[in-house]
């Protein structure tokens, strides 16, 4: 049975297709190299139009405002330049209110679209331009290490590691953070504390890794200007064990986060990359996994919630949990030795390459 | 009483949702159509496969194993007709409900009338409304035409004039959307559907069609007071099907195989519950579907259908979107467990992460069923406006009498205890007089009312053989007491003659246990001017019931339903009646 896969592998080989929500330029070339936090596209996509009626400033009838405009489509224009002019005993001119372009010049009317701040897509990962995508974006590869996350506020940025957990289960406190970590990326297993968010946004952190986060927390997380990246989920919950050695062991490593959010339909996800080099060819890991015995899995929900497990069996048709639900489920060994029956539904696995 | 039928068609059904596909045989045994069997697979239409047809094929390969019959060929086609050797199918119908909500742009003359008439058509199929543009809209064309540009919608719905009505000012609100389509790359302009005056429809299509496509249907208002959203709704589905057909390789195949009759699940949903409400005439009918990425509301009336489709109210990725229309506390009134609205927030955002994932331990299940709750009142909350207007109703305000009550949904039907489950639907429907609880726990209804259009028998057939679960029989008297007044005597007649006398006091939920398909009949005495259906307060009468998983269930906690403010009475009451219905 196919099963959604999460990544945590210490050599791999990524590519990542990184595309523009509309269409816009290219930023990059072929092969180049890029870091996480370079532009590689842009768009504008909140666009800001002003009609100009020339018909109306010029004093003129529609039908021969045309032959008065003095610009053509699609050029471009500083504020105050003349658009439109009717020279005579009495000269009147059309000028443009801000920056622009011409995009439309109709009946009398001209559409300016102003300039306006373009939308960056960044890279988010280190790597080389391997593919550029006509007018929407490219594909990034690389090679290192892979952390894939299940939350993440949206933000890119990379610097060197700082682990601040003895442990998966550490919890983050405000007086852990000081002017020490400044530029650095800092890594625990849990957050409650809303001051300490606010403490690594003053010590201009460039990123902070956390196993889990109070929900509570999210709307701030969503505000902070750094990448927050949850390896595992909301509430309670420690690192799960995969993920905090392999980060762990690479601390004061420089590592990429790109803390995009969770995107079934288009699987984007939160990801860490420590940058390694390749060595002999590597394949890309598949995003899917099948279900079957041996397999590491992570179990989503209560009472096992984050904790990892080995899959013993896929047990044959429906199965009655103690709570009296019929589901497809699996017997599990949980790491640390107990047994138990899990639904599927309630299984992912942990690819570790 | 059903038609036997002689050259039996077999039919595949498939329904595409969020998380699993489902594909269903029909076949005739004895004369008359049953559902024989089901195969599910994960659902394959999002990433990484991008394509529902792996998991159209896992779903059919399943329900080979399970019926040994082949539907579809090495070569990987769906073998039809089917053959005397037991291999193929016949026919084949369609759902879908696993693609992302269309964003929708709707335009209308006035406000209030054809621009409610154009959102109120978008709400029929999954789809957002993004923007709305009518007469009497401030803003500047140019920042009209920048929202458009912002919210780049994949469909302009436009609608205004009624029948010999407004012309002019119909044609003059294409501007802005004729604008906002130059500005935009060919590839990514919107569809157009115009169902307004059909005096202009030449001029829109000549105006518009240089643009994009642009598909007329009849007007949504051909008189200031009627709304007819039926006829403009197959062109819609027309248009739906189009867009996910370009977009998803398995879409489009299935679109192939049904002949161009692939249905939104919501769709053959609403078809069944407005085929049930034909059949009851003293009664609307209503059916809820609580999914993972979406919830349906749909009530008909002797055939007039109201259904509202709400794309973001859905107990998987978009649970967060709730929050949006209620409080955390609004969720923990309905936990008895001692639960705070914090770890509610985590749960919520929890979910969102392993929207597929399914509550185990007590606690995690009532939180779910708590949210379920929630999310249906906000949902009855809106589309109660929409019931069809002459549906019975016992007391204004309150719900009209519906019967009977569909539910799907895997929170509802596959919860563990399925006590809990009819708990939360007393607790968010409030239904009132007596009705009956239907459970479709194989989600068969969309795929009935997608076959509806080609075999009208099979729906009938296959609905009258029982495939939709009766949770029991509730009786909800509606009335004024003091808490512990007596407010109904009734008597249970069982087809043994056995006899149950009880009396009903005003904030009692009680049972009578009554096992599914057995018969008996009631009377019902209504105390204090109550009333309980049976033609106004204090009237009496009897009715003839089935039983259920839990029998008869008489709800006397009042309507509209008062939780007690004080937190322990208010967790006390709700363990007593969970104690009630889920022991």
């Amino acid at each position: 049975m196919l099963a959604p896969a999460t990544h945590i592998i210490p050599l791999t080989v990524i590519q990542r297709r990184r595309l523009l929500p509309a269409e816009g330029r290219l930023q990059v070339r072929q092969g180049q190299n890029v870091r996480a936090t370079d532009v590689i596209a842009t768009a504008s996509l909140k666009p800001k139009h002003v009609m100009l009626d020339i018909a109306a400033g010029l004093g003129v009838g529609r039908g021969e405002a045309k032959k008065f405009i003095e610009r053509y489509l699609e050029d471009e224009v500083a504020e105050g330049d003349v658009i439109a002019k009717k020279t005579g005993l009495m000269t009147r001119s059309v000028r443009a209110p801000v920056e622009g372009r011409l995009v439309l010049i109709t009946d009398g009317f001209v559409m300016l679209e102003a300039k306006t701040p373009q939308f960056e897509l960044l890279a988010g990962i280190p790597g080389q331009v391997a593919e550029l995508i006509h007018n929407l974006g490219a594909v990034i590869e690389t090679s290192g290490a892979l952390v894939q996350g299940m939350w993440g506020n949206g933000r890119v940025d990379f610097g060197l590691l700082n682990v601040l957990a003895d442990g998966p289960d550490a919890v983050l406190t405000p007086d852990q953070i000081d002017v020490s970590l400044r530029g650095g990326v800092i890594l625990s297993g849990h957050c409650s504390s809303p001051e300490a968010l606010r403490n690594a946004a003053d010590q201009r952190l460039r990123g902070l890794v956390l196993g889990s986060l109070d929900a509570e927390l999210s709307p701030l997380a969503r505000k902070m200007a750094f990448p927050i990246l949850l390896t595992d989920g909301f509430g309670h919950l420690p690192m799960n064990e995969r993920a905090f050695k392999l980060l762990s062991t690479n601390n004061k490593r420089d590592i990429a986060l790109n803390a995009e959010p969770l995107n079934r339909m288009t699987g984007s996800r939160p990801e860490i990359l420590i940058p390694l080099p390749g060595g002999e060819r590597l394949d890309a890991p598949a995003p899917v996994g099948r279900l079957g015995a041996g397999v590491l899995v992570r179990i989503t929900r209560d009472p096992y919630r984050g904790r990892l497990a080995v899959v013993d069996a896929l047990l044959p048709g429906r199965t009655t949990l103690q709570n009296g639900l019929r589901v497809s489920a699996a017997s599990v060994t949980i790491v640390g030795g107990e047994t138990a029956q899990v639904p599927l539904a309630n299984l992912e696995i942990l690819n570790q390459g | 009483m059903t038609t036997s039928i002689v050259n039996a068609d077999t039919l595949l059904a498939i329904d595409v949702g969020t998380v699993t596909t489902r594909a269903f045989y029909f076949d005739a045994v004895a004369g008359e159509y049953r559902f024989v069997a089901m195969g599910t697979a994960p659902s394959t239409y999002r990433f990484p496969i991008n394509d529902a047809s792996e998991g159209i094929r896992q779903a059919i390969s399943q329900l080979e194993e399970i019926t040994g019959r082949q539907f579809v060929s090495l070569e990987e086609n769906l073998i039809s007709p089917g053959t005397n050797e037991g291999t193929g199918v016949d026919t084949v119908a369609a759902t879908i409900s696993a693609v992302p909500p269309l964003n929708v742009l709707a335009v209308g003359l006035l406000e209030d009338v054809s621009l409610e008439s154009a959102k109120n058509l978008a709400s029929t199929i999954y789809a957002r409304v993004v923007d709305t543009i009518s007469m009497n809209d401030r803003r500047s064309l140019a920042e009209k035409v920048d929202e458009i540009l912002r919210q780049r919608p994949d469909l302009v719905i436009i609608a205004g004039g009624t029948e010999n009505g407004a012309s002019k000012s119909v044609i003059k609100l294409l501007d802005v959307v004729g604008l906002a389509s130059i500005l935009l790359p060919e590839n990514q302009r919107p569809q157009m559907l115009f169902a307004g005056n059909p005096a202009v429809a030449p001029e829109v299509v000549s105006t518009l069609r240089e643009f994009s496509t642009v598909e007329t249907a009849p007007n949504l208002r051909p008189a200031l007071d009627v709304e007819q959203l039926g006829p403009a709704q197959g062109e819609l589905r027309s248009i739906f099907r189009r867009i996910f057909s370009a977009r998803n390789p398995g879409v489009k195949e299935l679109d192939t195989w049904t002949a161009g009759r692939l249905l939104p699940s919501a769709t053959g949903f609403g078809r069944m519950v407005e085929f049930i409400s034909h059949h009851n005439h003293a009664k609307a009918v209503l059916g809820v579907d609580v999914g993972a990425a979406s919830t349906v509301i749909a009530s008909a009336y002797t055939g007039d259908l109201r259904q509202r489709i709400y794309s973001r109210l859905g107990l998987g990725e978009e649970l967060e979107s709730l929050l949006r229309y209620t409080s955390l506390a609004n969720v923990v009134r309905w936990l008895a467990i001692d639960v705070g609205e914090a770890d509610v927030r985590d749960y919520v955002l929890h979910k969102t992460l392993y929207p597929n994932s399914i509550p185990v331990t007590a606690e995690d299940a009532a939180i779910e069923l708590a949210l379920a709750r929630e999310l249906l009142v906000t949902a009855m909350k809106d589309a109660r406006k929409y019931f069809p207007a002459n549906a019975p109703e016992i007391k204004s305000g309150l719900m009209p009498a519906f019967e009977p009550i569909i539910v799907s949904g895997s929170t509802f039907t596959r919860a563990a205890n399925l006590g809990h489950s009819l708990l939360a639907l007393l607790d968010a429907l409030e239904p009132v007089g007596v009705s009956v609880i239907l459970m479709d726990e194989n989600a068969l209804l969309p795929a009935l009312g997608a076959a509806a259009e080609i075999n009208s028998i099979l729906p009938v057939q296959v609905l009258d053989s029982g495939v939709l679960r009766s949770l029991g029989t509730v009786i909800c008297p509606v009335g004024n007491a003091r808490f512990g007044t007596p407010i109904l005597r009734l008597r249970v007649v069982l087809p043994s003659g056995e006899e149950k006398r009880l009396d009903i006091k005003e904030g009692m939920l009680t049972t009578i246990p009554l096992e599914a398909g057995q018969k008996a009949m009631l009377q019902l005495q209504p105390l204090n001017r109550y009333d309980v259906g049976l033609g106004g307060p204090g009237r009496s009468g009897s009715v003839n019931v089935v039983g259920g998983d839990l029998g008869i269930v008489i709800d006397a906690r009042g309507r509209p339903l008062q939780l007690a403010r004080e937190n322990a009475r208010r967790k006390d009451s709700i363990k007593k009646w969970l104690w009630t219905l889920g022991s």
